[in-house]
C-alpha cells in the first residue's frame, strides 16, 4: 500500500529511507524518523485501538506521549512482546511488527464492543457497585470475564530476554524537557561552564518547534535553531544531551529518575546495548521546562478516529508531511488550532470549517484563515461527531440552541486550550496556583531547588519563554556555583502566542444529556460520569476521580485531568482551585520493571556467598541449601541414597568414627581491647573475668527485652582478645548490635570489634576418632585432654599454616573446630579428609548437624527459639551469671510476664509410636477430645528421625513444659492425632560421656 | 533518595549508605537492673513519634560505620542537622518551621 496521506514537500524526513513495517499482519511503508503513528497515518489509517470498557474504536488522539488511545503491542521475536507502546512514540524501524489490542476477533469487528450496548451497566462506579456480590461471582465471572474484557495489553509470558543498564549521575543543573525554553536554558548554564544535563522525552529536540511553523530564532527556523543548538551543547564537554529520556520522577533534594530508551528504536539492537538505561540524577539545581499540552473538546462522539488534538495534525503535517485527512473540520475554544488549520490548507488539505466556541474573537491567526478562503463560524459548537470505524461528519449548533447543520469531514481538529505540564513541579512537592484569568494551574510554591520556565509556567509566547528560560539558566548555574559568563540569548525574530481556551465539556455535552462525550479517553470516563460522581456524593476530586477513575489510567490524565476538575466544580457549584487538583505521582509516563530492575536479576539479584571449603564440598558430591545468601552443604548422598539415607549414615559415621563439617558459616566477631572484658560481661548473660586466656564459654546473648538474640562459642584467646562466635544468619545484626552499644552506651569501654567471619574458614570434625584425624597435621599444640580439655582454644599451625584450634562439640562427641585463614581453607579441607578417610570418617552437612545436635538437645536460635523466648525458657539458666548486675537484657529479663509461671519451655517430645514423626511448627494440645477451636499449649519446634536413638525426636515450647515431664500431650494432624510424651531435651548419651570418648 | 550528612564524614552521602537506628536521647540507665516496671517502660517501650521535629538516631552503614544523631522533620523528611553521638540534643534548630 502507498502512503498515499504523505504531502509532497512537506515535513522534515528525507524520503529516501523507506522502512516497512506491519500493522495487524498488513504491510506497509514509512519513511525513517516517522514514529508509527505518522507512518500509519501515511497510509491512512486511524483506526489502531479499541477502549478500555466499551471497547469504542478508537484512533490517534495525540502526537506525543500523553497519547491516550492509540496503544499497540511491539512484537521482535516470542519473548519480545512489549504491550500498551504509544504508537506516537513508538519510532519506525525497517520490519516493525504491531498489533492493535483490547479486541477480538478484529479490530474492525470487535465482540466486546457489546459492552457498549450495556454501558449503562458499566456506569461510574461501577467497579465499587456491580461486583460486590455474590462472592462466588468474583471467581467464577468478575475476575475472569471481566477482566479479560476490560483490559489493555497482554503482559508477555516469557522471562525478557534483554538487559538494561543504570548510571548515577551528578550535575550542577539539570534541565527537563528539551524544547525552545529548556534548550535557551541549557545553553545559559552551560556558557558558565557548569555541569549540564538536557533531557528530553524525544527523538529530536525542539518540543513544539516540531510543529510550530511561525517560530524563527537567530535567522533559521526554529525547529533547525534547536537542532544546531543542541548540535553546539553536544559539543560541550561540560554537558550531557539524552534524548529520548523521559523524567518519571521527581523525588527528595532534586534526586531525578530518567529513563533512556537505548534500543527500542533500532531494527538490529544487538546484544550489546541495554535496551534501556536507568539515570538517578541528583542535581544542585532542576530546570523544569516541560512544556504545556493541548485539550480537546468535550462534546459527543469525540473518541472517533479521525478526531484529534489541532497540534497533533500540525506536527504530523510539519514535522511528517503527512496530512491526517482530505478534508477535515475544526473545533477550537483558542487560537491555536487556527494555526493548524493554515497549516493544512497552505498544504492543499481542505479545510471544511473553522467551529470557534467563542463569541467574537479577533486576532492575526483568524484573520489570515479567512483570508486563505477557510470558513470561520463563530459561537458555534460541534454537538456531535458522525461515523464509527472513521469520522464521517460534524454536526453543528450555535451555542445556545438553534438549527443543526451537518457538514462531512475526514478528520476534527480540537483545541480547547493549553495545560501547562506541571506533573514533575508537583511531584517534588511544589504546590500549583490557579490562574482563574487563564484558566489553568501553574507553579507557585516551591518546595526544592528548582525554577519552571516557559509554557510548563504558564509563559506564552517563544520571545517571552526564551528570555525566561535564558535567565533562569544563568540562575541556576549561578546558584549551583558557577561563574556568570558572557553568553549570547539566542533571538527570536518570529514566534507563536496564545492562551486561554476552555474548562470543561461543551455544550451539546451538556449536564441534560446522556451522550457519551469523553474526559479520558484511556479508562473510557464521559462528562456524565463525572457529574454522576457528584450527584451520588463525591465531593473531593480525589473521590471523583477513583469513582469514576479519571486520570487513572496509564496516560495518568495527561488530557483529561483539567476537564474533569472543571465538570465536577461545576456540578458541585464550586470554583476550581476548591474543588482541588489531584496528585501527580510517578511515574510520568509507565516505566519497564526491566529498567528499575537493572542487572538486579537471576544469579545478580542477591549475593550468593560460597564458603572458601565449598569447592571440597561439590567434590564430595554435596546438595547444597540455600541458608541466607550462604550456599551450604545440606548432605552429601552416596550413589543411591536419598537425603534420609544419606543422613542416616552420615549421623551414625559420626557417633562412630568421625565427620567433617563445613562451618565457616557461623559469624565470627574478634572483640579486643584493654576492656574486651567488660564489655563481652555487659553485651552477654555469662560471667566473662574470669574466663582463663585459651578457654572457651557457650554464650547467650539477649536483647534488652530479656529475650534470646543469639548465640555461639566464645573463645578467650588472651586477656584483652575474644574470638566470638554467632548463628550463621545472625552474623550481621549481632555486630550491629555489638557496635551500638559500643558506640553509644559504652562509649567509654576501650574496645575494637572486628568482623572475622570471612578471615577465618572452619573445619568441624566431630566424632571418637577426631583427634586421631586431626593430630598428625598439628604443630605447636599438645592435643592431650589435659592439655586441651573440652571447651578450650589454642593458637598454633595445621599444614603448616596458622590456625586456632578450638575443642568444642555441636555433637556431642569428641570435636574440635579447625579455624584457618580462609584462603587455606580448601587445601586444609582436603588433608583433613584424607586423613578421615584413613579412619572411616564421612563428610556430613547441615542436615546431619541438625539431628546431631537435638540428640543432644542443644538449641538453634531462630529454630527453638523465636524472639519470644528467655534463657530460662530454654533451659539455659546456667548460662546467665547469678551474681551480675548489668548485662543487656538483664532488667527486662525480670519483667513480671518473663518470670511468671506457665510460660512455654523447651522440652523433647516423644511420639509413642517410635516411627512416627512429628512435623516441625505443629501445634500440641493437652486433651485432643476438647471442641475446636482447640486450646494450644505449644507447639513443635524440631524433629528429626535419629538413626542414633533408633526413633524419633523431637524438641517443643510447652506451657509449663519442665513441670510436665511425663505427662501425654497430644498433637492434632489431619490424618489423626499423635500422642507424644514430655521428656527431657537430651536424647542421646545424657550424660555427656562422649565427650571425652 | 535523601542526602544525609554524615558529622564524621562531614559530607553529605545518600540514603542507601545509611540505617535507620531509631529515636535518639534515650539514655539506657547505668542502674538498668534497679529500674521500676515504669521506668523500665518508658525507657524501652514508649517512643514518641511525633508529626514534625523528630530526633533520631542513624548509622552510616556503608561508610564510616559510625551510629550519629540527626534531627528530621516528619512532615518534610527534611533532615535540620546531623551531630555526634553523645553530644547533647540540640535546641537551636537551623530551618526549623515550627
Ligand atoms: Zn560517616
Amino acid at each position: 500500500m502507498s502512503a498515499t496521506f504523505r504531502i509532497a514537500g512537506a515535513g522534515r524526513l528525507k524520503q529516501a529511507k523507506i522502512a516497512g513495517f506491519s500493522f495487524d499482519d498488513r504491510p506497509y511503508t514509512g519513511i525513517e524518523g516517522d514514529t508509527l503513528a505518522s507512518a500509519l497515518l501515511a497510509n491512512g489509517v486511524h483506526l489502531v485501538g479499541r477502549s478500555f470498557k466499551y471497547h469504542r474504536p478508537r484512533g490517534f488522539l495525540s502526537a506525543g506521549a500523553e497519547e491516550p488511545n492509540a496503544l499497540v503491542e511491539i512484537k521482535r521475536d516470542a519473548a519480545r512482546k512489549t504491550p500498551n507502546v504509544r504508537a506516537t512514540v513508538q519510532e519506525l524501524y525497517d520490519g516493525l511488527t504491531a498489533q492493535s489490542q483490547n479486541r477480538w476477533p478484529s479490530l474492525a469487528f470487535d465482540v466486546g464492543a457489546v459492552s457498549s450496548i450495556a454501558s449503562p451497566m458499566l456506569s461510574a462506579g461501577f467497579y465499587y457497585k456491580t461486583f460486590m456480590w455474590p462472592k462466588t461471582a468474583w471467581k467464577n465471572l468478575y475476575e475472569p470475564k471481566i477482566r479479560a474484557a476490560a483490559g489493555l495489553g497482554v503482559a508477555p509470558d516469557q522471562p525478557d530476554p534483554d538487559h538494561y543498564s543504570a548510571r548515577f549521575a551528578h550535575c550542577d543543573v539539570l534541565v527537563l524537557g528539551g524544547g525552545a525554553a529548556g534548550i535557551a536554558a541549557a545553553l545559559a548554564a552551560a556558557e558558565t561552564g557548569a555541569r549540564v544535563i538536557l533531557a528530553d522525552e524525544q527523538a529530536e529536540f525542539g518540543g513544539s518547534l516540531h510543529f510550530e511553523s511561525g517560530a524563527r530564532i537567530d535567522g533559521q527556523d526554529g525547529f533547525a535553531w534547536a537542532q544546531s543548538a543542541v548540535a553546539k551543547l553536544k559539543s560541550m564537554d561540560n554537558v550531557r544531551v539524552l534524548p529520548r529520556t523521559t523524567a518519571f520522577g521527581y523525588y527528595a533534594q532534586n534526586f531525578v529518575g530518567l529513563v533512556e530508551r537505548v534500543s527500542d528504536h533500532l531494527q538490529n539492537p544487538g546484544r550489546d546495548l541495554p535496551r534501556e538505561r536507568l539515570w538517578q540524577v541528583r542535581a544542585k539545581r532542576v530546570v523544569l521546562a516541560t512544556g504545556a499540552i493541548e485539550r480537546h473538546m468535550v462534546f459527543a462522539d469525540n473518541d472517533r478516529p479521525g478526531i484529534m488534538l489541532a497540534s497533533a495534525a500540525r506536527t504530523y503535517l510539519n514535522h511528517y508531511g503527512v496530512a491526517v485527512g482530505r478534508n477535515v473540520g475544526v473545533y477550537t475554544a483558542n487560537d491555536s488550532a487556527y494555526a493548524a488549520a493554515i497549516d493544512l490548507k497552505k498544504a492543499g488539505i481542505n479545510v471544511a470549517a473553522i467551529v470557534d466556541l467563542r463569541d467574537n474573537p479577533t486576532g492575526p491567526v483568524i484573520d489570515e484563515a479567512r483570508a486563505l478562503g477557510i470558513e470561520v463560524n463563530f459561537g458555534r459548537a460541534v454537538i456531535r461527531a458522525g461515523g464509527k470505524l472513521r469520522v464521517s461528519s460534524m454536526t453543528v449548533q450555535p451555542k445556545n440552541g438553534g438549527g443543526e447543520r451537518t457538514i462531512p469531514v475526514d478528520a476534527i481538529l480540537m483545541s480547547a486550550g493549553w495545560t501547562p505540564s506541571v506533573h514533575l513541579f508537583s511531584q517534588s512537592r511544589g504546590k500549583v496556583a490557579f490562574n482563574d484569568e487563564t484558566k489553568r494551574f501553574v507553579p507557585g510554591i516551591y518546595a526544592q531547588d528548582c525554577v519552571s520556565v516557559g509554557a510548563c509556567n504558564g509563559t506564552d509566547g517563544l520571545s517571552a519563554t526564551i528570555d525566561e528560560a535564558y535567565a533562569a539558566g544563568a540562575k541556576a548555574a549561578k546558584d549551583a556555583g558557577s561563574r556568570p559568563a558572557k553568553g549570547t540569548k539566542p533571538k527570536v525574530d518570529a514566534g507563536e502566542s496564545w492562551s486561554r481556551g476552555m474548562l470543561g465539556a461543551a455544550p451539546g455535552a451538556g449536564s441534560d444529556t446522556t451522550v457519551k462525550a469523553f474526559v479520558d479517553f484511556q479508562n473510557d470516563v464521559t462528562a456524565k460520569d463525572i457529574r454522576q460522581a457528584v450527584h451520588e456524593g463525591m465531593r473531593s476530586i480525589e473521590h471523583v476521580k477513583r469513582f469514576t477513575t479519571n486520570g487513572m489510567a496509564t496516560d495518568q490524565g495527561k488530557t483529561s485531568n483539567m476537564h474533569g476538575l472543571a465538570i465536577a466544580a461545576e456540578t458541585l457549584g464550586k470554583p476550581i482551585p476548591q474543588v482541588g487538583l489531584t496528585t501527580f505521582r510517578a511515574p510520568y509516563t509507565p516505566v519497564t520493571f526491566g529498567s528499575i530492575v537493572g542487572h538486579a536479576r537471576g544469579p545478580l539479584f542477591d549475593p550468593t556467598r560460597k564458603t572458601a571449603i565449598h569447592p571440597w564440598a561439590e567434590r564430595q558430591g554435596a546438595v547444597f541449601e540455600d541458608v541466607g545468601q550462604w550456599k551450604r552443604a545440606w548432605y552429601f548422598p552416596k550413589p543411591g541414597e536419598d537425603i534420609h539415607a544419606a543422613v542416616d549414615r552420615e549421623c551414625v559415621t559420626v557417633r562412630k568414627t568421625a565427620g567433617l563439617f563445613d562451618a565457616s558459616t557461623l559469624g565470627k566477631i574478634e572483640v579486643v581491647g584493654p576492656d574486651a572484658a567488660k564489655f563481652m560481661e555487659l553485651l552477654y548473660t555469662n560471667p566473662w573475668e574470669k574466663l582463663e586466656p585459651g578457654r572457651c564459654r557457650y554464650g547467650i546473648m539477649l536483647r534488652e527485652d530479656g529475650f534470646i538474640y543469639d548465640d555461639g562459642v566464645v573463645g578467650r584467646l588472651a586477656p584483652d582478645r575474644f574470638h566470638v562466635t554467632t548463628t550463621t544468619g545472625g552474623a550481621p545484626r549481632v555486630m550491629n548490635h555489638m557496635e551500638d552499644y559500643l558506640q553509644t552506651e559504652f562509649p567509654h569501654l576501650n574496645v575494637w570489634l572486628t568482623s572475622i567471619t570471612e578471615q577465618w574458614a572452619v573445619i568441624a570434625v566431630q566424632g571418637p576418632k577426631s583427634r586421631d584425624i586431626i593430630a598428625p597435621l598439628v604443630e605447636g599444640i599438645d592435643m592431650s585432654d589435659e592439655a586441651l580439655p573440652h571447651m578450650s582454644v589454642r593458637e598454633g599451625r595445621i599444614c603448616g599454616v596458622p590456625t586456632r584450634l578450638f575443642r568444642m562439640s555441636f555433637s556431642g562427641e569428641r570435636g574440635f573446630e579447625v579455624n584457618v585463614p580462609a584462603d587455606y581453607g580448601e587445601a586444609v579441607s582436603e588433608a583433613l579428609w584424607a586423613e578421615g578417610q584413613k579412619h572411616g570418617a564421612c563428610a556430613y552437612g547441615t542436615e546431619s548437624m541438625h539431628v546431631l545436635r537435638a540428640e543432644k538437645g542443644y538449641i538453634i536460635v531462630g529454630q527453638d527459639t523465636d524472639g519470644t523466648v528467655t534463657p530460662n525458657d530454654a533451659g539455659l539458666d546456667w548460662a546467665v551469671g547469678k551474681k551480675k548486675t548489668d548485662f543487656v537484657g538483664i532488667r527486662g529479663m525480670a519483667r513480671p510476664d518473663l518470670v511468671a509461671k506457665g510460660r512455654k519451655q523447651l522440652v523433647g517430645l516423644k511420639t509413642r509410636d517410635p516411627k512416627v514423626v512429628l512435623e516441625e511448627g505443629a501445634q500440641i494440645v493437652a486433651d485432643p477430645k476438647q471442641a475446636i477451636p482447640m486450646k494450644m499449649i505449644g507447639h513443635v519446634t524440631s524433629s528429626y528421625w535419629s538413626q542414633n536413638c533408633g526413633r524419633s525426636i523431637a524438641l517443643g515450647l510447652v506451657a509449663g513444659g519442665r513441670d510436665r515431664t511425663g505427662e501425654t500431650l497430644y498433637v492434632p494432624m489431619p490424618n489423626g492425632v499423635i500422642e507424644v510424651e514430655v521428656t527431657g531435651v537430651v536424647f542421646f548419651d545424657e550424660k555427656g560421656e562422649r565427650l571425652n570418648g | 533518595m535523601l542526602l544525609i550528612r554524615c558529622p564524621y564524614c562531614e559530607e553529605e552521602r545518600p540514603e542507601l549508605e545509611f540505617r535507620n537506628a531509631g529515636e535518639a536521647h534515650i539514655a539506657r540507665s547505668p542502674n538498668i537492673a534497679g529500674e521500676s516496671d515504669d521506668d523500665f517502660e518508658k525507657f524501652f517501650f514508649i517512643r514518641s513519634n511525633p508529626k514534625g521535629i523528630i530526633y533520631e538516631r542513624w548509622r552510616h552503614m556503608h561508610g564510616c560505620a559510625r551510629f550519629f544523631n540527626a534531627v528530621r522533620d516528619t512532615v518534610s523528611d527534611r533532615f535540620l542537622m546531623t551531630y555526634k553521638a553523645g553530644e547533647p540534643k540540640p535546641v537551636k534548630l537551623p530551618g526549623a518551621t515550627k
